[in-house]
């Protein structure tokens, strides 16, 4: 099997990749703004409402069993906020037991659905685990819709979108209406997640929202290149996740991709710049070094500014040592700073900075725009 | 015992040991670590399978316990790196967890009754046909055994460490002060939580697990003040959501676990609607008789602060006061004709005056704000 | 009447409740335009929720706000807000011009994007609190100073006439304590309003011209000469005042 001539692996392949940028573009603001569990409720939520479509209709036609599903997911953040804001309740409590509850009352109407006499529904329970090999090209068609659609609405209401997650009070103190991008949002969140479960299922979609945002947070400086990694970051895990399981016998498609971004999450928290955690530990270990003896070296280059017409004037290790915090091993620091070349010691054992150390140290200092 | 008897008897079971564990849960805001413990065992659940061929053995408790703590141990660690944010921490490590768990399922299994619906699912009609026999003697169904085993190890864990955890809860670092480390006991915590999740799967299935050790206690939480209790209620209520829910279940002819996470539901919103105290109808009702009462304490306040100034005709006058204050005019009037019937107020050419008794009671009230 | 003689901010039997019970209690203020104002307190006095009411954070039982004699809802422009450092997600992944630059959204208003303009105000509000060299500095890299400091830079950015900081001087160094007094200084030699929660009673007389003393109920309003006095802040702090206001009132 093979990517480009395979017509329902490129299908599956094109279905998942959509399916990870848009989750990863939205994901992004869900990471940010601490609500990386709200997606698991409303996948949850999202299962009644399936059912109730089916129930209704009588047919497993994508368009009502979509809007069944977002519907009742919708509902789900609706009964989360009440619950949260007219109750003792926590947060977490209230997304558990909408999670919960939502999916046992699917739960009950799914087993009403089997057993009808009309066997249509055997496609149903596969909104659990998600069947992307099932997915069709009209199913690809609405999906590059919506994530055509959420590009096209983040790049619009950009600024807005921004000022939300950083600082919605801010915003709203500024006159622009913030509970309104707020409702767009998880709107957005709810049609993106409802997507999603047929093709990763309930329990996964909440993975597909949060991982690739939480990667893309550890590479990028700024919201732009975040949600344009965490794009790229869900359609790589969605791709390969596909084609993973089409070559591997017993590799599902959702657990793979699944396993995929998690790999990546890994890769990320390890070996991102400036935040990984190899990278801190280097770093670190590092700065443990330096600082011991750069301080030192300034101390010196201070000292010797002291005599203008005597650069190499001596001054004793007591001197140095009240200049610095009482951790700071200044008689090291000294020794390793003489090996380096940075700092000499004259015959009666007092320390000025050498030619090399007085440039090296004066180059520090105008770096750090202090002379 | 005929099996619909012993179905009852292990939902009942089962939903008074995940209530009981649950109490701890929502108090220490720890709710969704259930659903990622339900989840998470699920790799150790399957390693234990293939090595017991059993769904019922002790070992399966042990991986479970592993596993579960494994879990929350890795999604503490994530956190601790402040890389990323716990609710994003526990997002990305159970469906991990999950997932290794689903391929193991769906690679190894094939041929064994370890399916993956009924991993999410459970079926607690077949909980029967599993039965405990020790020298070709019929105990009863091993679930039940094992989920009585379970919920007696929960028991001793509340009676024994109930004030530990409570004072945990509240106050982790006069536990630590105390001598009782928060986090052995947070581990002691998950540790049963875990065990409880695996003997539930069988009943109730990864997600509804949720249900039953959320739901009862959030019910609770809003009938009761104390955390004893609270306990104590968590189960009753845990009861009759089983028996509700098999008795739902028996009548439409669904799912068991599902009609016993919706009856847990049912209970849940009866509380929200109905607590005496919290409750939703009685906060609408007690805000109603509130907001008189504390519209005439604003509106003798008010006339306290301008009596006597320059700009008491305007500021008390009738037909300005609604102006001054904000309110309908709907709102002011009753306010009016309340203050004055209470002989707090009078009316004299226009303007709203405090009588003696209603200068005492504003400045009662202007005092004894904080 | 002359511009100067509309208080800059006006509220009128303000009343603000959580949960049925009042926070603030019939509040009548007038902050005069072109003051430097210290909102003073104990904790729970309710100054925060004053800055809020009147930024049109909070709704209030009762009352009206009024920002140069017209209604608290149509200010948009003419007010700015400096929120508590605390409050805010410092790991978010932005710069700090692109923070300061926000600013500037409201004055955009819906779906337009800043441009040049909006950079260049945004870099000359960072030359004000002294921050240009961190112009691209990412946000979670900064001191507790530092955020202030962006934190006012993006109340800058705003172009306002009437600045309001919630404990802006809570938790920082000295040089920034510098940075923003100069910055309230410019302001105020520009004609701005600046209002200030404010905790620390010691600088009150230094920093501030006028000063509301806040607990629950208005204790005192009025130019720091007259209405700071010991007998007032006995009246505010009540009991716990301590050694910090008997000394700031010997000044007196």
């Amino acid at each position: 099997m093979d990517l480009f001539t395979d017509w329902t692996l490129r299908v599956v392949a094109l279905g998942s990749g959509l399916l990870g940028a848009v989750s990863g573009m939205l994901g992004s603001f869900a990471v940010l703004r601490r609500q990386s569990l709200l997606g698991d409720a409303v996948s949850h939520a999202a299962l009644p409402g399936i059912a109730l479509a089916f129930l209704i209709t009588g047919t497993k036609a994508t368009v009502p069993i979509l809007l069944g599903a977002a519907a009742t997911g919708w509902i789900g953040t609706v009964v989360v906020r009440l619950i949260v804001r007219r109750s003792r309740v926590p947060y977490d409590a209230a997304l558990g037991l909408v999670l919960s509850v939502f999916f046992g009352l699917g739960l009950v109407l799914l087993t009403i659905i089997q057993k009808r006499p009309d066997a249509a529904q055997a496609g149903l329970e596969t909104f659990l685990f998600g069947q992307a090999a099932a997915l069709l090209r009209s199913d690809v068609v609405v999906m590059a819709i919506v994530a055509g659609g959420v590009a096209v609405i983040l790049l619009v209401l950009w600024k807005e979108m921004k000022l939300l997650a950083f600082d919605r009070s801010f915003g709203e103190s500024m006159g622009l209406s913030m509970g309104r991008i707020d409702s767009l949002m998880t709107v957005l969140l709810v049609l993106t997640i409802v997507l999603g479960l047929q093709m990763v299922g309930v329990v996964l979609m909440s993975a597909m929202i949060v991982a690739p945002g939480a990667a893309a947070r550890q590479w990028s400086k700024g919201l732009g290149s975040m949600v344009i990694l965490a794009s790229l970051f869900g359609i790589v895990a969605g791709v390969s996740g596909a084609v993973l399981s089409s070559v591997v016998r017993g590799l599902p498609t959702g657990p793979t991709i699944v396993l995929v971004l998690s790999a990546i999450v890994g890769l990320s928290l390890l070996f991102a710049p400036q935040r990984g955690l190899v990278w801190r530990r280097v770093h670190l270990g590092r700065l443990r070094r330096r600082p011991r003896q750069e301080p030192v070296l300034m101390h010196l280059l201070a000292l010797s500014l002291q005599h203008p017409e005597d650069p190499d004037h001596g001054h004793d290790l007591s001197v140095l040592r009240t200049m610095s915090p009482a951790d700071v091993n200044v008689a090291m620091a000294l020794e390793a700073l003489a090996e380096r070349g940075l700092a000499q010691r004259d015959s009666s054992g007092r320390w000025a900075p050498s030619e090399l150390g007085r440039r090296d140290a004066q180059k520090t200092l105008s770096r750090e725009g202090r002379l | 015992m005929n099996p619909e008897l012993e179905i009852l008897l292990i939902a009942v079971v089962t939903a008074v040991a995940c209530a009981l564990v649950g109490v701890f849960l929502v108090l220490r805001r720890l709710a969704l670590v259930s659903d990622a413990i339900a989840h998470a065992i699920l790799p150790g659940i399957v390693v234990a399978f293939f090595l017991t061929g059993s769904l019922t053995s002790p070992l399966l408790v042990v991986a479970a316990a592993v596993t579960g703590v494994l879990s929350v141990a890795l999604i503490e660690a994530l956190h601790r790196t402040r890389l990323v944010a716990e609710d994003a921490a526990t997002g990305l490590v159970f469906p991990a967890f999950f997932s290794l768990g689903v391929i193991m399922v769906s690679r190894w299994a094939g041929n064994v009754h370890l399916d993956t619906d009924s991993v999410l699912l459970g079926e607690l009609a077949f909980a029967p046909f599993d039965r405990w026999i020790v020298a070709g003697k019929d105990l009863g169904p091993s679930a039940l055994w094992m989920m009585s085993g379970i919920l007696v190890l929960n028991l001793v864990l509340i009676l024994v460490a109930a004030k530990e955890l409570k004072l945990a809860t509240l106050d982790p670092a006069l536990a630590t002060l105390l001598g009782f480390s928060p986090v052995l006991l947070h581990y002691l915590l998950m540790t049963a939580v875990s065990i409880t999740a695996v003997g539930a799967f069988n009943a109730a299935g990864s997600i509804l697990v949720v249900a039953l050790m959320i739901a009862p206690p959030a019910a609770a939480f809003l009938l009761v003040e104390r955390v004893a209790p609270m306990i104590w209620l968590s189960a009753v209520l845990a009861v009759l959501g089983a028996i509700g829910g098999y008795g739902l279940a028996r009548w439409l002819d669904v799912s068991i676990a599902g009609s016993m996470a919706v009856m847990s539901g049912i209970i849940f919103a009866a509380s929200f609607l109905l607590a005496p105290e919290r409750g939703l109808l009685s906060q609408a009702r007690r805000r109603a008789s509130q907001k008189l009462e504390f519209s005439v304490r604003m509106l003798a306040v008010h006339l306290l602060h301008h009596e006597g100034t320059e700009r008491e005709k305007e500021e008390c006058g009738l037909d300005s006061l609604s102006r001054h204050l904000g309110w309908s005019d709907g709102v002011l009037r009753q306010a009016v004709g309340h203050t004055v019937h209470k002989a707090l107020a009078f009316v004299e050419s226009g303007v709203l005056h405090l009588t003696e008794e209603g200068r005492l009671f504003a400045e009662d009230l202007s005092v004894g704000v904080d | 009447m002359t511009q100067a003689q509309i208080p800059a901010v006006e509220v009128e039997d303000l009343t603000v409740a959580y949960t049925g019970q009042p926070v603030l209690w019939d509040l009548d203020l007038a902050v005069p335009a072109g003051s430097r104002t210290a909102i003073v307190g104990p904790n729970g006095a309710g100054k925060s929720t004053l800055v809020k009411a009147v930024m049109g954070l909070v709704d209030p039982v009762a009352g009206a706000v009024r920002i140069f004699g017209r209604p608290g809802g149509e200010a948009g422009g003419t007010i700015a807000y400096v929120p508590q450092r605390a409050t805010l997600e410092w790991d978010f992944p932005t710069d700090v011009l692109d923070v300061v630059t926000m600013g500037t959204y409201g004055r955009l208003g819906w779906f337009r994007r800043p441009g040049p303009a909006e950079r260049a105000a945004a870099e000359e509000a960072l030359e004000q609190v002294e921050m240009s060299a961190f112009a691209e500095r990412p946000i979670s890299q900064l001191s507790g100073g530092q955020q202030q400091r962006i934190l006012l830079a993006r109340a800058l950015a705003q172009k306002a006439e009437i600045y309001m900081l919630d404990e802006p001087f809570q938790g920082v160094d000295a040089p920034t304590e510098r940075s923003i007094v100069r910055v309230l200084d410019d302001l105020a030699a520009l004609g701005k309003t600046v209002v200030v929660v404010h905790h620390d009673l010691q600088t009150v007389v230094e920093y501030f011209n006028h000063v509301v003393l806040l607990n629950v109920r208005i204790i005192g309003a009025g130019p720091v000469e007259t209405t700071f006095s010991e007998e007032n802040l006995r009246l505010t702090f009540g009991g716990r005042l301590g050694v910090l206001a008997s000394r700031a009132a010997q000044e007196f």
